[in-house]
């Protein structure tokens, strides 16, 4: 079993290489040109140049623009020169001033973020009613992480202190498992005071609107949001979320229904308590794309809550990540040490939790990971109705992959049964993210319809799902104008502020007898009723961007820039930044700038590497001034590896995991306490404390890095240069051992016998 | 070269009035047998019987003053030493009207038999031997044990249908709905296995471990397409297609990525609306009647049909409830079959007592013990042996310390299990044979053994390529050169002549 395994991994890893190398010299046509910076001299070059093709001494490269822009370009057709244009120009526009790095140390105005923060404060005029809503009050508050430990923070303010992350929120509050299992009458956040209520409310609420009480016991129910990007291409994200109605399975009988019973077996047998994996292949383009719902690293993120009855947390880790791998048919089995963190304020659980010891939490990144269809298949088995009916109808392996960005993910939480909170439940999303380029595949029109897109058409909802909803996003982006139509009429409009953005959608419901009264199936159309501005990009209140620089093989230096664009609010973010122990970060050159002064976070943690056993880990606090850059360098020195350590292509570089950064983004426009259950949108899995902010977590680029790199065919060479002397060494005096010599007589007198038959020749007489 | 010998301890009770006339010595005394069981194997495996005859005790009188055999046996089980493997006969005259007319034995629930006397004391000696043969073990159920170390010839058809001895099982109810548009079906399934199966299992916790899951499967179907029968108006699985209904069903199983132990399979299939009535056809073309089938070592299917609506205007989905114990009934009987304790071809006058709610009764506890032991103590033997061999053939594999400690455990757990079979403690000989298994199993899976296994010779040969071919070159041309003077040689003497 053991090398055959190994085998098979190893496979994959050479096709992941193939298919990167690939994708990389298709990368380098095309692309709109970004700096690379020589020493201080900005050529102008392709960044697939600035990849692939420039010498190391100029890899001072910028970010991986082939994740970026082409992820799948193999499997794209190219689209004519044409209709590219229109693309470059906008890259340029949008790229560039961040796409190289600042020189002479001071950060440039941004033309783009200038224009979208006038246009953020424009929309914010058009709504006085709106702007300002809660104050700046809280903008200065810089939340202290420490504070998590005592329990009662002071009452100030219920709503408006903007709270970092979700890590800082306390959830500490709701009826445990435990107590729920033994029956004991304890209310949710009995005998608290009002703070402790005002943040428990706003998560009961979710979790009761989680959980209707419903006569069967488990429950599906299946979302697809479409929204057309501001760059023109489509996002569609499906949703599947069941629930399973069952105490921790801790005896050796379990039953299951609608939830698939290898990974309900999987959270029983190792105590996990919260588990979430997503395996993406492209990169989430932030700036162009806007927030996406739920976000995730290129390649595969796996991190998981265990249970506080865990004892050997390690050894099930190891073990998940294991058997993970064999239901994903993915690499997870590289999961080792060596990439494994623990964060302490990034990641907590999202679910329902009795404290949060981060010792039970556990984190890992592989960025290499390469997503294909052999990684959908078993993550479609896994529905219940698997891709026979309902939305999951959609998912053809061939059409997924033919798309810029592709990211399933899987997360399994316990979250309340019912409203009062004395059960628990286990729920299981199923998410899958896929953005098409329907502005390159479509003759240059942004016109777009599910059969354009999935090759497929809606037929029926999944005979089990209680609920099936396909929902479009068709918010207008001036009021007045309505640019877009969609066909047929939807069931109903749903608005909703998500985001902190107000939006629109048309809702299409799978279960309503009416839509399928007029035709068998429903193919959504949408069609742009006149060509839109393409300029009008909004810019996203927080971005980030990462890149390395420095030249040489010896050491380097990672930067990453935070862009906040809030015209007014300041806000902290903590950054998470996992880099492998082979670049040997130097702590003491950790220099974080906003305008041109220094920023000195609030809260650090640093746990250094240790060769072959741990990464290094680094999570920071930072406060971040409205419309501001923040610029985080730290340098490194790239270590020699052992032989063996190098893989299979070593020049291809290694890579270094995205950063992540959590972040309680202010909302512009007010948000009022919506029906989460109602929301299409994935805001429950991420609820938002109050009004005025919602969390994100973003990733950045994932790195990829030269080392210095032996010459593998030397010992090769030496040994066939090696042998060659010796074989001639060796045929010599072979020769001279075996040949037999022969003393030969000299003819006497041969010189002048010689002598005598040439000047016979001449007389014509014969010779001698 | 060891003994390998299987000793079972017997006793036979006479009861007043039921001592044979021909008896060698007065009761009580002992008698030891020996019989070679005719498996082609090196070491031979001899049973043992040791036999202790003795009248009965006063206690034991009255307990078989009944009207019953059942009743006898109830109140005989106290009266005996529960140890595992051991067996207690009473022998009862000839006139006793315990048992039923025309009944000579009577096997009940524990550990005893019922013998009518009669026939002088070969008769009796011969029924005692075939008894003590169906409640401890026979040939064919040990070779059935080793049956993959036996020649193909020599086995059975059904020797190969039990489920291989392991440390613990895995059984998986699933319910496959194809059609959850038009049936919903549900199962109470926790009830069912409350009821039927956790009782069995209570029972057969001394073999192995146990965990069952039961999952409801959507949109799964069978991957043959049932005939249409105009007669019946019914669809109808002909016998020779059941062995392809099994793999498309099985991808949705789901691995047990969780454990390593074998998987039980028990599918209740609901035909989707279109198929059904859905009857299995046995090779003669009658439907059968349980409507269910097994797999050797893999488990059983069952279909379920699903009446159809008196009235066709029925609003879909149809709501199914399935009668578990109808299901149950099949299961369970599928769950012995794997087990191997179907009841074998018995002598007509043998009577068994219905095992009752345990499923099993307690000498078929012990028969699949009998055979569990043997069978890991070969599996040690297999393991060990091929390890041997890869050691021999794979020079550069490191054995570590921990590694060699597992081997000398597992060698000394089969020795201690095999001195224990010849003394005749089955419970003791199957804890040390499990444990030989599993620090067996360990060595040979132990990663440490893979390490180094990526250099072979022949890539080393491939590396000095530039070596040996230069030099072969002067010596093979000089070989050539030899070879053409020496022929030269010899053509030189001819032309002399």
């Amino acid at each position: 079993m053991l090398p055959s395994g190994k085998e098979t991994s190893r496979r994959k890893g050479e096709q992941t290489t193939a298919g990167r190398a690939e994708r990389g010299s298709h990368a380098g046509d095309g692309c709109s040109p970004c700096r690379v910076l020589v020493q201080g001299k900005a050529l102008q070059g392709t960044p697939g140049e600035g990849l692939w093709l420039v010498a190391p001494a100029v890899r001072r490269l910028v970010f991986d623009p082939s994740r970026s822009r082409f992820p799948l370009l193999p499997l794209l057709a190219q689209p004519a020169q044409g209709e590219r244009g229109c693309w470059s120009r906008q890259r340029r526009n949008h790229e560039e001033p961040s796409g190289s790095p600042p020189q002479n140390g001071r950060p440039r105005s941004q033309p783009g973020g200038s224009r979208c923060q006038m246009l953020a404060l424009g929309r914010a005029r058009a709504r006085p009613g709106r702007l300002f809503p809660r104050s700046r009050r809280g903008a200065g508050s810089r939340p202290a992480p420490r504070s998590r430990s005592s329990a009662r923070r002071p009452r100030q303010r219920k709503t408006l202190r903007p709270r970092a992350g979700p890590g800082l929120r306390r959830r500490v509050s709701m009826a445990t498992p435990e107590a729920a299992a033994i029956g004991r009458k304890r209310k949710p956040a009995e005998g608290r005071e009002g703070a402790g209520m005002a943040a428990v409310l706003p998560l009961l609420l979710l979790l009761a609107a989680a959980g209707p009480g419903r006569a069967r016991r488990d429950a599906l129910r299946e979302e697809l949001l479409l929204s057309p990007l501001p760059a023109g291409d489509v996002a569609a994200t499906f949703q599947f979320r069941t629930r399973w109605d069952a105490d921790l399975p801790r005896g050796a009988v379990s039953h299951y229904r609608l939830f698939p019973k290898a990974l309900g077996r999987l959270v029983a047998a190792l105590g996990v308590r919260e588990l979430h994996l997503a395996l993406t292949q492209g990169f989430w383009r932030t700036r162009a794309w806007g927030q996406p719902p739920l976000q995730a690293p290129a390649g595969a993120e796996l991190w998981v809550w265990f249970q506080p009855t865990v004892t050997d947390v390690d050894k099930a880790w190891k073990e998940l990540s294991n058997i993970l791998s064999g239901i994903f048919c993915a690499s997870l089995n590289f999961i080792d040490s060596t990439n494994t963190v623990t964060p302490t304020a990034s990641f907590k659980p999202l679910g329902l939790a009795n404290g949060t010891d981060h010792h039970l939490l556990r984190y890992a990144v592989l960025p290499r990971e390469v997503v294909c269809t052999e990684n959908l298949t078993p993550w479609k088995k896994l529905l219940p109705c698997g891709s026979k009916a309902g939305l999951a109808v959609l998912l053809k392996a061939e059409r997924l992959f033919h798309s810029s960005y592709h990211s399933q993910a899987v997360h399994i939480r316990p979250i309340c049964r019912d409203a009062s909170c004395l059960a628990v439940s286990w729920e299981l999303r199923q998410t899958l993210t896929v953005v098409f380029d329907t502005f390159s595949s479509g003759q240059g029109k942004k016109d777009w319809s599910l059969f354009k897109m999935f090759s497929r058409t809606l037929t029926d909802a999944c005979p089990l799902a209680s609920q099936s909803k396909v929902y479009v996003d068709i918010s207008p982006k001036n009021k007045e104008k309505e640019l877009l139509e969609v066909t047929p009429p939807p069931t109903s409009v749903h608005e909703a502020i998500v985001q902190g953005d107000e939006r629109t959608y048309a809702v299409y419901d799978l279960l309503s007898p009416s839509l399928f009264n007029t035709s068998r199936s429903l193919n959504v159309q949408l069609k742009w009723k006149r060509p839109q501005d393409s300029s009008e990009l909004p810019t996203p209140i927080l971005h980030a961007q990462r890149y390395v620089s420095g030249y040489g093989l010896q050491t380097g230096e990672i930067s990453t820039l935070i862009y906040n664009t809030h015209p007014y609010r300041a806000f902290p973010v903590i950054l998470l930044e996992t880099v492998p122990w082979y670049l040997r970060l130097y702590v003491h050159t950790l220099t974080i700038i906003t305008k041109g002064k220094e920023n000195k976070p609030s809260y650090i943690h640093y746990q250094p590497a240790q060769d072959r056993r741990r990464p290094h880990l680094l999570e920071m606090l930072i406060q971040l001034p409205a419309n501001s850059v923040t610029k985080i360098t730290i340098q490194f020195e790239r270590a020699l590896l052992k032989w063996t350590e190098y893989t299979p292509d070593p020049n291809h570089g290694f890579y270094i995991s995205s950063s992540v950064l959590s972040a309680l983004v202010p909302s512009v426009i007010a948000m009022k306490d919506v029906d989460v259950e109602q929301s299409p949108l994935f805001t429950s899995l991420f609820p938002s404390s109050d009004g005025s902010s919602y969390f994100m977590r973003l990733y950045t680029e994932p790195l990829l890095v030269n080392l210095p790199t032996p010459d593998f065919s030397m010992p090769y060479n030496v040994i066939c240069l090696t042998c060659t002397v010796v074989a001639v060494c060796y045929g010599s005096f072979y020769n001279l051992l075996t040949r037999t010599f022969h003393v030969e007589e000299p003819s006497r007198g041969g010189l002048a016998k010689r002598l005598a038959n040439i000047i016979r020749k001449f007389r014509g007489v014969p010779p001698l | 070269s060891a003994q390998f010998q299987l000793a079972v301890p017997v006793a036979v009770v006479f009861a007043p009035g039921s001592v044979p006339g021909d008896l060698p010595r007065p009761l009580p005394f002992r008698d030891v047998q020996e019989m070679e069981i005719s498996v082609n194997l090196r070491p031979s495996i001899t049973s043992r019987y040791e036999t202790v005859y003795r009248r009965t005790t006063a206690q034991e009188e009255a307990a078989l003053d009944v009207a019953t055999a059942r009743e006898a046996d109830a109140a005989l089980h106290p009266l005996q030493d529960a140890l595992l493997g051991s067996l207690t006969m009473y022998v009862v005259p000839e006139t006793s009207s315990l048992l039923p007319q025309g009944i000579n034995v009577y096997v009940g629930k524990h550990r005893s038999a019922l013998v009518r006397a009669g026939g002088g004391l070969a008769a009796l000696r011969t029924r005692l031997q075939q008894l003590t043969q169906v409640m401890s073990f026979t040939a064919s159920s040990i070779s059935a044990a080793l049956s993959d170390r036996v020649p193909n010839g020599q086995l059975g058809p059904d020797a190969r249908r039990h489920l291989k001895s392991s440390l613990g099982y895995e059984i998986t109810f699933s319910l496959l709905n194809p059609d959850p548009k038009s049936h919903a079906v549900d199962w109470d399934i926790e009830d069912a296995v409350n009821r039927y199966v956790q009782p069995v299992l209570d029972k057969l916790s001394l073999v192995a471990n146990f965990s069952v899951d039961s999952q409801i499967l959507y949109y799964a179907v069978l991957g043959v397409t049932p005939r249409f029968d105009k007669e019946s108006s019914s669809f109808l699985l002909s016998a020779h297609s059941l062995p392809h209904v099994i793999n498309p069903v099985e991808a949705r199983l789901g691995s047990s990525a969780a454990s390593l132990y074998p998987v039980l399979n028990f599918l209740l299939y609901v035909p989707e609306r279109s198929h059904s009535p859905l009857y299995i056809q046995d090779k003669d073309g009658a439907p059968v009647s349980t409507n269910a089938f097994h797999s050797p070592r893999w488990g059983g299917i069952m279909v379920y049909n699903v009446e159809a609506p008196a009235s066709p205007q029925v609003s879909l989905p149809l709501h199914v409830d399935v009668d578990m114990v109808r299901v149950m009934e099949v299961f369970l009987a599928q769950l012995r079959l794997l087990f191997g304790l179907s009841r074998e071809e018995l002598p007509p006058d043998f009577l068994l007592e219905s095992p009752g709610n345990e499923g099993l009764a307690d000498w078929e506890l012990d028969r699949l013990l009998w055979a569990h032991t043997v069978e890991n103590i070969a599996t040690v033997s297999t393991t060990l042996t091929s390890l041997a061999q890869l050691l021999d053939k794979i020079g550069n594999i490191v054995i570590k310390d921990d590694v060699a400690s597992e081997v000398y455990q597992a060698v000394a757990s089969a020795q201690s299990a095999m001195a224990e079979l010849a003394a005749g403690h089955l419970h003791l000989a199957f804890q040390a044979s499990k444990e030989a298994v599993t620090s067996s199993e360990r060595a040979f899976f132990d990663p440490s053994l893979l390490h180094l296994l990526y250099f072979p010779d022949d890539q080393k040969f491939a590396i000095y390529i530039p070596l040996f071919l230069p030099m072969a070159v002067p010596i093979l041309l000089s070989l050539a050169k030899i070879v053409r003077e020496a022929r030269q040689r010899k053509k030189e003497p001819t032309k002399m002549d």
